[in-house]
């Protein structure tokens, strides 16, 4: 193996002398004293080769031995990795000694005496290649394939494999034949490095089916597909967070994987705290048993949080090609970015805007596009939708992280600090914020066979009501509320009623926090013939004071559960309320 | 500092400028101490044997032949029981007259806290200031800076919040204090007899800037000494973070690093959040200890999209906004703009259960009585509703708000649902039925 002499020091940026051949992304680890730090090879002139440091270089000094590893920076995959908290460098957490982190503590992050109940799936004298199913345990009752390893090439034969029975990850399951006739052994883990995307499947079509999430003003009005992407831009407050929570909480994935990646720690120990208490709407368990952390916070080193968002993805990638449905939420990718920004400079490249690189929008491209809908190989299908934060600097969408983004991701929920600031959660914005699905044929089909084919052209009338509603409040500022005619008031409040009943919803009541497609169809079946309907006023004071007992009726509703007696009782009232003036 | 026996002196400078100067050295490590001519020095460039130094003092007066002496170690501070009462310089050097501390050398600026081992914060701190308290309640092992311009009186009201909470330890960080402000703490913590709690770390504007990159690890190493190892609840006072993230432009610019926006360095998110994120709470397993953060970061013209206030804003939980109230001419926390994200965890939950139900009412109808000012100033009639929402908000900011005013969360419960009885009826305030038979004032 190559090894090298440190030659200079910049921060966490180390230039390294070396007597051998290395590969750039190369992992290398640079002693301190007894310790030894993890470092990724960024840049190669000549003999020099410039490495990021994960950790604090305090102390480091010219002359300390480099040693090179051969390889990138690797994730471990196999049974196990769920319900763990992991750093950037899937370190586990927990494992950790001591209240503070020590650098240079680096351990393995799957358990390694566990023994799984393994069940065969290929048999012996099977053709097989990169990602096969070879056989499954049970991992906190999800169907966990082991696969072929993904970085093998070509075509294999299964010579041996195991039969049912326990196994630690370490044993070997099968003995695989390349086409040379030489075997190759195979146990239940294998090593991927996290910056190649795992292109293990047959194709990757356009999303199109919908991913529910449980949230109105993203399901009804801009929804997400399985496979898909989305990012949530939003100046601090205006409750990215809590609407990101929301969706990993309800969403309807197998795998739920959160990288809280430079954000605040104490956020993270929400998610921590809450996750193992919350039952999984789907299965009634604990959410925690679907659910992997990585956490890197603002506080822990840098360049870890660039390869948080990376082991994520290659994490995601790897239960995809199980056949499940992977959901993964990075917060936030700006935080990201600007670990890029701050080697960037160190390197002294020459910035682009805002002093962030210039490839730096093709970064975030080539990440995206990482998620998908997969038919896999073996026919099955697989996903992993995306939902990525981004925290605009001083909330202005015009910076390069949110422009980037946005050529990238399909859906954009704009979180606004104007509704933000009148508790108009979620503060999505309904008439900026877009869905490209809807705009799918794909989708259009898939939608119009789960609920019906006046569903899209229905969503559609519900944002000109809101677009219309939007401009008349505008002339009303101006014009006063005597200024317009009483028409104006009713079309105004009828865009109220879309605002407090479809896209506004508390995600802090039990009831309200997640709404079934089924309920959120005759919600809005509801709301839109109450739009539709004339109704007969003097004055615009009657038609406030109207309206605002239409929404209050409608709200009580919201807080029911759908369909019980109190509920009926409450559209029972509406609909008497509604006979009163309607035409 | 000393020279020790036998320590290699180096003589021969090769480049200064304002902030730094270069040489050419053997065996130093990164972030290393140095004195150069007796000057303190930090490492922060090593290529090859051209090492440069950061002189927080400034060059000026440095020769090319000053003597140059590496001190084999990191900045550090002395750590024990000896801390409490006493004012230290941002080197740790006691500025009182008294003597050298002794006790354990720890390296300021050490390691972050595990992310699993830390608890998920649920103490109340009380200040007494209702504007905190009721409306925006901190928690400890939060971390929350006021958002404040340079004319208001942000640190009188730090100096409050230090004397009324109930915490073991304070910890003032002082980064370009005036002089002025600095005798006021000083004055304060000492009439108020309360010295034996409070350690100071000061660096007022007539000490060099760069010095002031050293105060907050300087004061969060200490309060990490109190909260690990004596898990006490301690109370961190930063003031102002502005000159701090002012200063860490100052030395990247003359480190020739290209500045992002507003001629911050790029790496000022990383750099404030080291610092913030040493709030904490541990569990009761780590013995229970706590930091808690309180800052000041002062505004230019009140814009709070410039990079510091919008860095500071995305990695504290909350911000505080000070306001002179023209309608009684005193100063109130802003109820509006203020935001404690913490709040949740402790109001109604250790606090009295009509709390945040009371919280959100008496704002609500502080934003009515602001809507019917915007209405008369603008020539128009006011409605019945409109003048009680008005002189509501007067009592409310004179008797609650103002924050001379020092009373218990419970007794601000109970002076609202006063007020509230005194000008609306109760389906006006819209709390909930239950609460109201409770707590509404028998006629």
């Amino acid at each position: 193996m190559t090894t090298g002499k440190v030659k200079g020091i910049i921060a966490n940026l180390v230039t390294v002398a070396v007597d051998g051949p290395v590969a750039q992304n190369e992992i290398c680890y640079i002693s301190v004293g007894e310790t030894k730090l993890m470092a990724e090879v960024i840049k190669v002139i000549g003999d020099n080769v410039y490495a990021q440091v994960f950790e604090s270089t305090r102390g480091l000094k010219v002359g300390n031995a480099v040693e090179f590893t051969g390889h990138m920076l690797e994730v471990t995959l196999g049974p196990g990795l769920l319900s763990r908290n992991y750093d950037g460098l899937q370190n586990d957490l927990d494992k950790l000694t001591g209240v503070f982190l020590k650098r240079g503590e680096y351990n393995f992050p799957l358990d390694q005496e566990k023994k799984w109940e393994f069940k065969p799936i290929a048999k012996v004298g099977d053709k097989v290649e990169a990602a096969s199913w070879l056989g499954e345990v049970d991992e906190n009752h999800q169907p966990h394939k082991i696969m072929v390893p993904f970085v093998f090439e070509g075509s294999y034969t299964v010579k041996t494999i195991k039969a049912a029975g326990q196994y630690t990850i370490n044993e070997v399951i099968a003995v695989l034949t390349d086409a040379e006739g030489k075997d190759h052994e195979v146990t239940m883990v294998q090593k991927w490095p996290v910056k190649k995307a795992i292109l293990a499947y047959r194709e990757k079509p356009r999303p199109f089916k919908l991913l529910e999430t449980g949230v109105r003003t993203i399901d009804t009005a801009n929804p997400l597909c399985e496979g898909g992407t989305g990012f949530i831009p939003g100046p601090f407050g205006t409750g990215k967070t809590v609407l990101q929570h929301a969706i990993s909480k309800q969403a309807e994935a197998d795998i739920v994987i959160i990288a809280a990646c430079g954000e605040r720690a104490n956020e993270v120990v929400e998610t921590f705290t809450e996750f193992p208490e919350l039952d999984d709407p789907h299965t009634g368990r604990k959410l925690m048993e679907r659910t992997i952390i990585i956490a890197n916070t603002s506080n822990m080193p840098v360049a870890s949080r660039e390869a948080s968002v990376y082991t994520s993805m290659t994490i995601a990638e790897y239960y995809r090609s199980m056949g499940l449905r992977v959901l993964l939420m990075a917060d936030s990718t700006s935080r990201w970015a600007q670990a890029l920004r701050e080697m960037s400079n160190r390197l002294e490249e020459l910035p682009g805007q805002d002093a962030f690189p210039m490839d730096l929008s093709a970064i975030i491209g080539a990440f995206y596009a990482r998620a998908g809908y997969v038919y896999l190989n073996n026919g099955a299908t697989g996903s992993v939708t995306f939902l990525g934060t981004v925290s605009p600097a001083g909330g202005n969408l015009k910076e390069p992280v949110t422009e980037g983004t946005k050529k990238v991701a399909r859906c954009f929920y704009a979180l606004e600090q104007a509704r933000a600031d009148r508790k108009r959660y979620p503060a999505v914005n309904p008439i900026d914020s877009y869905s490209k699905y809807v705009e799918y044929p794909e989708f259009e089909e898939y939608i119009s066979g789960l609920i019906d084919k006046e569903w899209l052209p229905m969503v559609n009338d519900m944002k000109t009501y809101l677009q219309r509603g939007k401009e008349i409040q505008e002339q009303i500022n101006i014009l006063g509320d005597d200024g317009v005619p009483v028409d104006y008031h009713e079309e105004f409040w009828k865009a109220e009623v879309i605002d407090f009943v479809i896209l506004q919803q508390d995600a802090f009541d039990k009831i309200d926090a997640v709404c079934p497609l089924e309920r959120q169809q005759y919600m809005l079946r509801l709301v839109m013939d109450i739009c539709k309907h004339d109704y007969d006023f003097d004055n615009f004071l009657d038609v406030i004071d109207y309206f605002k007992r239409i929404i209050n009726l409608c709200k009580q509703m919201n807080y029911c559960e759908f369909h019980s007696a109190e509920f009926e009782d409450y559209r029972k009232k509406l609909d008497e309320l509604l006979s009163e003036k309607q035409l | 500092m000393a020279t020790k026996a036998f320590q290699k002196i180096y003589t021969q400078i090769t480049a200064i400028t304002k902030a730094t100067c270069s040489l050419k050295a053997e065996g130093v490590g990164n972030d290393e101490l140095a004195t150069v001519n007796g000057k303190l020095a930090q490492v922060v460039k090593i290529i090859g044997d051209n090492v440069t130094l950061q002189v927080f003092q400034g060059t000026e007066g440095i020769p090319t032949n000053a003597e140059v002496v590496f001190l084999g170690k990191s900045p550090s501070l002395k750590v024990s029981d000896q801390l409490a009462g006493r004012f230290f310089n941002a080197y740790g050097d006691p500025i009182d007259g008294g003597p050298q501390i002794e006790g354990k050398e720890v390296e300021i600026g050490g390691p972050s806290v595990n992310p699993v081992r830390r608890k998920q914060p649920s103490e109340l701190i009380a200040t007494g200031i209702a504007g905190i308290d009721l409306n925006n309640t901190l928690v400890s092992g939060q971390k929350i800076p006021f958002f404040a311009d340079p004319d208001q009186p942000y640190n009188q009201v730090m100096a409050n919040v230090a004397l009324r909470a109930e915490a073991d330890k304070i910890i003032l960080g002082g980064m370009g204090l005036t002089n002025d402000d600095y005798l006021y703490f000083k004055n304060v913590f000492s009439n108020a007899g309360v010295l034996d709690h409070i350690v100071s770390f000061v660096n007022t504007t007539e000490n060099p800037p760069v010095e002031r990159l050293l105060i907050p690890d300087m004061a969060l190493t200490a309060a990490e000494y109190f909260a690990v190892e004596k898990h006490e609840k301690v109370l961190v006072l930063l003031t102002d973070m502005t000159l701090y993230a002012d200063a860490l432009a100052i030395v990247s610019n003359r480190m020739d690093q290209i500045p992002s926006k507003d001629s911050m360095p790029g790496s000022l998110y990383s750099d404030l959040a080291k610092i913030y994120e040493k709030a904490v709470q541990f569990p009761e397993t780590i013995g229970g200890g706590s930091i808690t953060i309180i800052a000041v970061t002062t505004l230019s013209g009140g814009d709070i999209t410039h990079a510091i206030p919008d860095n500071t804003g995305y990695i504290t939980e909350g911000q505080l906004y000070l306001r002179r109230d023209s309608e009684i001419g005193k100063v109130i926390v802003d109820p509006f703009r203020s935001l404690s994200r913490l709040k949740q965890l402790v109001a109604g939950k250790k606090t009295r259960e009509d709390h945040p139900q009371v919280m959100n009412a008496a704002v609500r109808l502080y934003a009515d009585a602001a809507n019917a000012k915007t209405k008369k100033e603008n020539g128009f009639d006011l409605t019945n509703y409109d003048e009680r929402c008005l002189e509501f908000a007067r009592d409310y900011s004179r008797e609650i708000l103002a924050i001379d005013v020092n009373i218990n969360t419970t007794e601000m419960l109970d002076v609202a649902w006063q007020l509230f009885g005194k000008y609306f009826k109760p389906e006006e305030v819209n709390i909930k039925a239950a609460l109201v038979e409770k707590y509404w004032p028998k006629a």
